[in-house]
């Protein structure tokens, strides 16, 4: 016992030296003048930032962080003031956004489509050029599996209007062979898959994906898939932390003709994943 | 699938992998600060609980034993709330860096190494009770050397500790973000590789955080092995 003044002074030394530690950490991060992206998971999980943003950090000097989560939590996230822009695809609650304030000005920055994914075996029977609305007919009518995001993501919400004009006097959610995962897009896909059931995902998410297994696309090219992506900065007004500065540089250079030209020539396994449509 | 997992830990590792090396640096520094701040507040509250006599200490001690089954994404969601910009603490600006991710992993661990230490101390002071009061130690002095002389128990405490804090995801997601070179950590970039299908590589990732874990442990036990011989040389 007559080690313990040795032990005392050796714990107060780790003590304060992880303190210091700690905010020598804090005082780092808090000087970087980073701007923050709440996004959608599907321009994170293609690719299309690791293409896109070094060029954007070398031509300014701009560092820019992504939060990739759905589009429902990106918006709530920005309404909390995290971020300083917004890029998801939810055209209606982009608007709503903006409207009550809490964005300055939504931009249409680039497209592509939704697709419905399911097994090769299709059990609901589709036919090549089936519509969304006879598709969905199919698989509820022979209450085929159907696995959805669940999680009010961009996604989520393009399904249940879909849902909703295939049925609109059911409660969708409350059919047995309907699963909600209440997961992201990749989460969704790898559950659909262990389930066999067929699901609705951004293409772009889709031909990133790398656990395909025996699944397939069951229903594209109709015209109810479309799928925009919005800009929005965050109003400063509301949110005094937003570094308008930054956010206006890099949300122009998104739009800049040069920068819809790459975003075009973006592609995954030969396949291009966005359309700009920028105005 | 294992096969292709194994040679692809192997490939990550043997060409040290810069993006590789960056997750595991900062899940070790998130981590290992996590337990560091734990150790200091968990011993104290722990060592106290043990030896303090109060109205209401059972109640106490249930409560904190209770906390160690803490959902570690309750956490997150707790933090997220208070260094959110609209939140209590948002004008620190500490959402999205790897210093919440460690406020986060510390308030999720204090209570496991609270209670665990609480148990240990608690065991080892029954024992000396008696010598205490002979010796009219004060309370500082006897948590001192409950301290001491349980350190050995204490250090498996502390892996405990590090096991929890490592292994969690829930937490360190909602509050880092998992932002590539700032916040991604092993656990957050093996969620990440899952969902982009790429079940391989998320696979290798989590072989590689497994034998860090085995490293420290290894780390850990030898250290105290020849502390003992040393002690009892």
């Amino acid at each position: 016992m007559k080690q313990q003044p040795i032990t005392y002074t050796l714990l107060k030394r780790c003590c304060i030296i992880f303190i210091i530690a700690f905010f020598l950490a804090n005082h780092a991060a808090a000087n970087s003048d980073a701007i923050l992206v709440q996004s959608t998971t599907s321009t994170a999980n293609s690719g299309l930032y690791k293409y896109l943003l070094p060029k954007f950090e070398i031509e300014t000097g701009i560092k820019v962080n992504v939060v990739a989560v759905g589009t429902g939590q990106a918006i709530q996230n920005a309404k909390n003031c995290d971020a300083d822009v917004l890029l998801v695809h939810a055209k209606q609650a982009e608007d709503a956004f903006v409207a009550r304030g809490f964005g300055v000005e939504r931009f249409d920055l680039m497209y592509n489509d939704f697709v419905i994914v399911g097994p090769k075996s299709n059990p609901a029977n589709i036919e090549s050029n089936d519509t969304v609305h006879l598709a969905l007919q199919r698989i509820s009518a022979t209450t085929s599996l159907f696995a959805s995001r669940g999680d009010s993501s961009g996604t989520h919400k393009k399904e249940l209007s879909l849902w909703q004009s295939v049925m609109p006097d059911k409660i969708i959610s409350d059919q047995s062979w309907y699963r909600s995962t209440g997961s992201g897009m990749g989460a969704t896909i790898n559950t659909a898959i262990g389930l066999g059931a067929y699901t609705l995902t951004d293409r772009a998410t889709w031909i990133s994906f790398n656990n395909k297994q025996d699944y397939v696309i069951a229903v594209e090219g109709d015209s109810v898939l479309f799928n925009q992506y919005g800009l929005i900065m965050v109003n400063p007004e509301k949110c005094p932390s937003v570094n308008v500065q930054h956010a206006q540089v890099f949300i122009d250079w998104l739009l800049s003709e040069d920068t819809q030209q790459t975003i075009s020539e973006f592609t995954v396994n030969e396949q291009q994943l966005f359309y700009p449509n920028a105005k | 699938m294992q096969e292709s997992a194994t040679s692809l830990a192997l490939t990550l590792i043997s060409t040290a992998d810069p993006d590789l090396l960056e997750i595991i640096g900062l899940s070790l520094r998130v981590s290992l600060s996590a337990v560091g701040l734990s150790l200091c507040a968990g011993l104290v509250l722990g060592a106290t609980l043990a030896i303090a006599r109060f109205p209401g200490r059972q109640a106490v001690n249930i409560l904190v034993n209770a906390s160690m089954s803490m959902p570690p994404v309750v956490v997150g969601l707790l933090v997220y709330l208070a260094l959110s910009r609209s939140g209590p603490l948002g004008w620190l600006g500490l959402l999205y860096t790897p210093s919440a991710m460690i406020i986060a992993q510390t308030l999720l661990i204090t209570p496991l190494i609270a209670a665990l230490s609480r148990q240990v101390i608690e065991d080892l002071y029954l024992e000396y009770a008696d010598q205490f009061t002979s010796l009219q130690l004060t309370t500082v002095e006897k948590i001192k050397a409950l301290l001491w002389d349980a350190r050995y128990s204490l250090s498996t405490v502390a892996l405990a500790g590090l096991g929890r804090a490592l292994s969690e995801v829930g937490a360190v997601i909602i509050v880092g973000g998992n932002i590539e070179h700032l916040t991604r950590v092993m656990t957050t970039a093996i969620a990440l590789e899952t969902s982009k299908g790429n079940l391989a590589l998320a696979l290798a990732l989590g072989a590689i955080l497994l034998t860090l874990a085995l490293l420290i442990n290894a780390l850990l036990s030898s250290i105290n092995v020849s502390a003992k011989r040393y002690a009892y040389a």
